[in-house]
């Protein structure tokens, strides 16, 4: 019924960056997190933890702090000195501000949301006022000796806590002056020479001040005394970072082997009001530095420098062993990295700085299912384009053809024409691309490679005429008829040249008609947030993935659901389908098969015949092994519309080549692992 | 042997006026009595301690700006004590003065090197300038003029001794690197000089000395690691002309290259003197260490590092060391008895017996080599005296009497010579055991065949000896040393074993090592094993499981007699040694013949039992060199059937045994097929994990149905 020849290609290095810190807004249910690189990423708890948003890095910015503040802004702050406003809309940096306190390591939005506490290597507490469109400086607390690591708002809004080295303070807001002095003992094992950074603190209702710092312990502390009230070690190296969930009753600390701890405060004994903090959970979901963690309402989360973002659930606050109670982990973006040159072969990877063109290989025999063919010609390193300056690339595209290649940073949009000819590839950039006003956020190439899609802010897709030889002309612009103000993300292009469908942040899909130039209509609105949009080559049906699993087939000439997708909405999908752990990615169809379109995950990919009735609950979803032993006809009594292979795994980017072959591309996860530095040194038993 | 007992410190150096602990104490001189010691530092002090008590009795200090230049000493005959300060000022005091300053004073004309009091006479003066009074002499008047004897010599060290009631005193001097000797006779005054052979690389570092028999013994510790001996006849009643000293190299105790530095020389007695200094060969770090060197076997006794470093003196009173360790003063105990050829080497087995010891057990070979004693010894001696023609060197090798011994003289002839050597001296043994029904030295025996240098062919009639004696012990020996015993041999071996009973085996000191991990050697050996952990698939139920003719009853019989040695420890050991020896099956099978139904019948007996015992551990074999392994259990098993297989087929008593073998085995071999199916499900296992590594690109086929 299908067979392929599969490209498994392996050599895609890429290499996620690793979690920094991470700042979880319970209003929004929005974690944002930033990346050692500069990269700024928001998931949607609500949206099935779908990574809905994405700031490239930048050389440059190195993020030591996040936080949400004034309802859904979000700040960042770090080690260069600037307090920046991200724009989560148009997808960038609003503004950036100098705190003229050197390098800044933490920062807190105080519990109203209008002022923010910046921690600065010089000593200092700086607050800054939140306006309506910027922030400003309001004043310093008094200057201290010893960089401010870390700082937490008391809930009162009156107090805050602030970790250095070696000690503890609390300042009086009102009067600015630090009104305790905290000596945080050095020496827990090891040196006493070493100092003790005090990585993270938090300051509780009751008073109570938490710290983790870098000898491994977490203490409590009574700010009003200044006195110790409990010591916990919990590693041999450094504990990191810590969180309390909104009720106070429980408090996540992550260290520097790797590992996760949770506080409870339990009553001492049962039915007692008295209770105490007592380490209840140890989590090894992290083989390096635990740099961020946060509490959500129902789990914990912590992201680390092995570049995972690990989402814990927490039984005792879930309803039995649903879907929600799964632990995640994230490792890979829900973004395209890859594009691929459906009628040449090549395959375009997008890495922060720079694009590696590489052709396919080739192999001249034929096998049965499960044969490693001979390679007659190896895959090829064709290019690698560096792009300048500071700033990481956002998105990129080859044209089906190859011929054209386009990238863009926040501030550029970059055009390439390519020329592969036996062997030898030259290069040349498209002289005068019209500068964007704003970043693209998704690029396409449309089937015939006479155009660049370009996505942007507003909800607006940019028409660029690709030229040749080597050429382009003026920008046109289409803009959806609602006036949205969010940045356009995914694209797709129909074969025939007739149809473009743009998803944005406000998950809104239009389809515009490309030959009248205009809005076509726009796709009813689902609450969830699109992953993946692809326009059948015969048909023009709109197939669009939700991060909820849900699959959707719109046509876009009648401007309506098909009667598949209907189908599909009142049979319901296949409760494994609905309880996958990442979003499709992306989305493509086999010309010679109409009925059938192709999706991926990261751990499976799969084909999605129409023609085939759809599993219920009853039938298992994974039945191809089952499959293969039975009979020809037996086969067609129990085959369903999902065929799922999950041999190539975790899968980055699949698509099918005009020839009918496969490509495949994998990242294991060994590989990334390896590329790491080498984690805390620990003891493991039986070693 | 000499030794090193208990060290404890006496007490602190501090580093005082203008000298640290680093360089040392001006001098430590006995007491009053043994116990005492009186200690004087470089400063203004002299401190007299109780030695056991390691406390301070008395401190005496000089003024403040007043030093002590001449350690204090003891006059045993007042039981005064006597001190130098300030090079020429002479101080006598007694326990219960407490100033020095109010005590007797008398000021000389010459500067004073030291003060040298020995038992029964009065206390000697030595002048920097060489003359020597008695302290009588000296108070009687103070201010008499006192001779330049040597020139511009400069003392290095100086001993006095009584000698025939004759206070002796001998110093050495140096002077532009040449070393001269005097030995200064009181009364009546006579003064030899002597001066010591030059050396060119080499200088003294420390000097000690003493008499016996009018003869002084001079021993110079070199630079070169080296003790040189002088002597020097005390009879000379006349003064005559500078003597060159002819030295004799005494002791050698560091390899060339290695420079002693800092190191003082103590004689213990006639054989021992302790060294202590401190070793400098380039590459490695200078260690500094105190050892006992014995000069009659040149070997060294027992050493003793001391890693804080030390000042480079060394004292010794009464089987004590005093030295100076870090910034303590630390005394070690020592123990030297008199040595000889057997305490060197280790044979002297009682140490701890009284004084008496060295002499009973030293053994003259000068009269026993005369004589024809009954004794194995001598009738050893004599025996390898008879071969001794054969060879050249065996003529030095036969008053030795021990292994040992034999070993240490042949340490530095080749080995072959050693191993030809040990090999004429059995033959000749064996041959006179052959010869003289009574004659059998297995003691002798024994050791030689742990030298472990023999084999059967050096030696082809010894085993026979000891079969005829019945020797298990030697035999043992013979079949576990001997890489060549024939099969003949190794058969009647067996023979031998397996027909000697379990009671007379009893007392021989057959080596049980090989038996111990499997026979409870202990003499009660009821214990219930019933409890023991089986494991490796063996269990008797398993056994039993398609025999259900036998009954229930008599199951608790049958484990017995399974989990039971059928034979003794020390039987079991004599043929664990057989089971260990080398055999080709072709020529061991005729032999195996000779064996008799009975003895066939224990010995499988023995066999399952070593093979269930086998079986039972997870390792499949004993621990321990000696045990027999599963394999050479098999092999012997296969061997005695193929030998007997008729006859043991034909005895009622072995169908027992056949049966119970046969399903033991049985079982085994259906355990180990079911250990195959799991190894070959694991190998699918590997293969199909080995297959997941496809390097970075590859084409595949995949079909989706």
């Amino acid at each position: 019924m299908g067979e392929f020849q599969v490209h498994r290609v392996r050599f895609f290095a890429y290499m996620p960056a690793g979690i920094r810190c991470v700042a979880h807004s319970a209003r929004s249910a929005r974690l944002a997190l930033a990346r050692t690189d500069g990269a700024l990423e928001v998931y949607n708890f609500a949206a099935n933890y779908f990574q809905e948003k994405g700031i490239p890095g930048h050389e440059t910015r190195s993020t030591e702090a996040l936080c949400w503040a004034a309802g859904d802004r979000l700040f960042g702050a770090g080690l260069g000195g600037d307090i920046s406003e991200y724009d989560l809309e148009k997808l960038r940096v609003k503004y950036s501000l100098d705190g003229f306190g050197g390098p800044i390591w933490s920062m807190a939005a105080d519990p109203s949301g209008t002022q923010l506490a910046v921690g600065c290597e010089d000593g200092s507490v700086k607050l800054f006022q939140v306006l309506p469109d910027k922030i400003q400086f309001e004043r310093s607390l008094d200057r201290q000796k010893g960089r401010v690591m870390s700082l937490s708002w008391h809930p009162s809004g009156t107090r805050i806590a602030v970790g250095s080295i070696d000690l503890l303070r609390v300042f009086d807001v009102k009067s600015g002056h630090a009104i305790q002095r905290i000596l945080v003992d050095r020496r827990l094992q090891g040196l006493y020479s070493c100092e003790c950074v005090v990585w993270s603190v938090a300051f509780l209702s009751d008073g109570t001040i938490v710290s983790s710092d870098s000898v491994g312990k977490v203490q409590f502390w009574d700010s009003e005394k200044g006195t110790l009230l409990e010591t916990h070690p919990v590693s041999s190296s450094a504990a990191l970072c810590l969180a309390v969930s909104e009720e106070e009753d429980s408090i996540v600390v992550g260290t520097s082997e790797g590992a996760v701890y949770q506080f409870q405060l339990l009553p001492v004994k049962w039915g007692s009001a008295e209770s105490k903090w007592v380490r209840t959970k140890p989590f090894q979901h992290h083989t390096h530095d635990v740099r961020a963690v946060a509490h959500s309402a129902t789990a914990l989360i912590s992201g680390g420098l092995d570049a995972q973002l690990v989402i814990r659930p927490l039984m005792e606050k879930m309803h039995g062993k649903g879907y929600d109670a799964a632990l995640r982990k994230f490792t890979f973006p829900h973004r395209r990295l890859v594009s691929c040159a459906k009628k040449a072969g090549l395959l375009l990877f997008q890495f922060p700085q720079h694009l590696e063109l590489w052709r396919l290989g080739a192999t001249s025999s034929a096998g049965k299912d499960g044969d490693i063919l001979p390679v007659s010609r190896a895959p090829e390193h064709l290019l690698q384009l560096k792009s300048k300056g500071p700033e990481h690339i956002c998105c990129s595209c080859i044209s089906l053809c190859g011929s054209w290649i386009a990238y863009s940073t926040a501030s550029r949009l970059h055009l390439h024409r390519v020329h592969v000819e036996n062997g030898s590839v030259s290069v040349k950039r498209v002289p005068k691309v019209p500068k964007l006003l704003c970043s693209a956020h998704q690029l396409l190439c449309s089937a015939d490679s006479t155009s660049l899609f370009v996505a942007s802010d507003q909800g607006a897709v940019h028409v660029l005429k690709l030229l040749e030889p080597g050429g382009c002309g003026p920008l046109q612009t289409l803009r959806p008829n609602s006036g949205s103000p969010e940045a356009v993300y995914l694209l797709a292009a129909s074969a025939d040249g007739d149809w473009l469908a743009a998803a944005g942040g406000d998950w809104e899909v239009n389809v515009y008609s490309l030959r009248h130039f205009k809005p076509h209509c726009t796709v009813p609105a689902y609450h969830c947030a699109v992953t993946a949009l692809a326009i059948h080559p015969v048909t023009n049906n709109l197939v669009i993935t939700h991060s909820d699993q849900q699959v959707f087939e719109f046509s876009i000439p009648d401007r309506e659901y098909t009667t598949w997708s209907r189908k599909v909405q009142q049979h319901g999908l296949h409760r494994g389908w609905l309880e996958r752990d990442t979003p499709i990615t992306h989305i493509t169809f086999n010309p010679n098969q109409p009925a059938h379109i192709l999706l991926h995950d990261t751990h499976m990919f799969c084909i999605l015949d129409k023609s085939l009735p759809l599993p219920d609950d009853a039938t298992p979803l994974m039945n191809q092994t089952a499959l293969k032993q039975l009979s020809e006809k037996a086969r067609r009594g129990h085959a369903h519309a999902f065929k799922i292979c999950k041999k190539y795994q975790p899968l980055l980017f699949v698509d099918l080549l005009e020839e009918g072959s496969l490509v495949v591309v994998e990242r294991p996860l060994m590989d990334i692992k390896t590329q790491l530095p080498p984690p805390v040194q620990q003891k493991k038993f039986g070693t | 042997m000499a030794a090193l007992c208990e060290e404890f410190t006496l007490c602190g150096l501090i580093a005082s006026a203008g000298a640290g602990a680093g360089q040392g104490i001006l001098g430590l001189e006995p007491g009053p009595d043994p116990d005492r010691v009186l200690l004087t530092d470089r400063g203004r002090t002299a401190t007299l301690y109780k030695v056991s008590d390691q406390k301070p009795l008395g401190c005496w200090s000089v003024k403040q700006d007043q030093t002590i230049t001449c350690p204090a000493v003891c006059n045993f005959e007042t039981g005064e004590y006597i001190a130098v300060h300030d090079d020429k000022v002479l101080r006598i005091w007694k326990d219960e003065d407490v100033n020095l300053d109010k005590v007797f004073r008398a000021t000389l004309t010459a500067d004073v090197y030291r003060i040298h009091s020995v038992p029964h006479t009065e206390p000697l003066v030595l002048f920097k300038g060489g003359a020597v009074r008695t302290l009588d002499a000296l108070l009687a008047a103070p201010q008499q003029e006192i001779e330049n004897v040597i020139s511009d010599e400069v003392i290095r060290w100086s001993e006095a001794f009584m000698e025939t009631q004759q206070p002796v005193l001998i110093f050495t001097t140096e002077k532009n690197g040449n070393y001269f000797v005097y030995v200064q006779k009181v009364n009546p005054n006579i003064l030899h000089k002597y001066k010591l052979e030059q050396e060119e690389s080499f200088h003294p570092l420390s000097f000690t000395a003493y008499t016996k028999n009018k003869i002084l013994t001079l021993l110079c510790l070199y630079s070169n690691g080296c003790v040189y001996k002088l002597l020097m006849s005390l009879q000379q009643r006349v003064p005559e002309e500078e003597q060159i000293l002819s030295k004799s190299l005494l002791l050698k105790m560091v390899v060339s290259d290695t420079v002693l530095k800092g190191a003082s020389l103590a004689i213990l007695d006639k054989d021992h003197v302790a060294v202590l200094g401190c070793l400098d060969s380039p590459p490695n770090i200078a260690k500094e260490c105190l050892s006992i060197w014995n000069t009659k076997f040149q070997t060294l006794q027992t050493s003793k590092e001391l890693p804080q470093g030390t000042s480079g003196q060394l004292w010794c009173y009464g089987e004590k060391f005093f030295l100076t360790h870090g910034k303590v003063l630390t005394v070690i105990v020592y123990k030297c008895e008199t040595s000889s050829l057997a305490t060197a080497v280790g044979k002297l087995k009682d140490t701890q017996t009284s004084g008496m010891r060295t002499v009973s057990s030293y053994v003259n070979w000068n009269t026993l080599q005369e004589e024809d004693l009954a004794s194995p010894h001598a009738q050893q001696s004599v025996a390898a005296k008879t071969e001794s023609k054969r060879t050249v060197s065996f003529r030095d090798v036969f008053p030795l009497l021990s292994l040992q011994e034999l070993r240490q003289f042949l340490s530095n002839a080749q080995m072959s010579d050693f191993q030809a050597t040990v090999g004429y001296i059995i033959t000749g043994l064996v041959n006179r055991c052959k010869t003289e029904p009574t004659f059998y030295p297995r003691h002798c025996l024994v050791q030689l065949i742990q030298t472990q240098g023999l084999s059967y062919s050096l030696c082809p009639d010894l085993m026979a000896v000891a079969l005829d004696k019945t020797d298990v012990h030697l035999l043992q020996l013979c079949l576990q040393q001997f890489p060549d015993v024939p099969e003949a041999v190794t058969c009647a071996c067996l023979k031998s074993f397996l027909s000697i009973s379990d009671d007379s085996l009893q007392g021989t000191n057959v080596n049980l090592d090989s038996v111990i991990s499997f026979i409870d050697i202990t003499p009660n050996d009821q214990v219930e094993k019933q409890t023991e952990t089986v494991q490796n698939g063996f269990s008797s139920a398993l056994m039993e499981e398609d025999s259900c003719d036998i009954q229930l009853t008599q199951k608790p019989h049958v484990v017995d007699t399974e989990e039971l040695c059928p034979v003794g420890p020390q039987k079991a050991a004599l043929l664990n040694a057989i089971l260990h020896s080398a055999y080709s099956e072709t020529f061991l099978l005729p032999h195996l013949k000779d064996l008799s139904a009975q003895q066939v019948i224990l010995f499988l007996r023995y066999l399952q039992f070593l093979y269930i015992k086998c079986s039972e551990k997870v390792s499949t074999d004993f621990p321990g060199m000696l045990s027999p392994t599963i394999n050479q259990i098999m092999d012997w098993m296969c061997l005695l059937l193929d030998a007997h297989f008729t006859v043991v087929v034909m005895l009622p008593e072995a169908k027992g045994l056949l049966f119970s073998l046969h399903k033991f085995v049985r079982a085994q071999v259906r355990f180990c097929s079911e250990l195959n199916k799991i190894e070959g499900s694991l190998q699918e296992l590997q293969r199909i994990k080995h297959q997941k590594d496809f390097g970075l690109y590859s084409i595949e086929m995949l079909e989706l149905v």
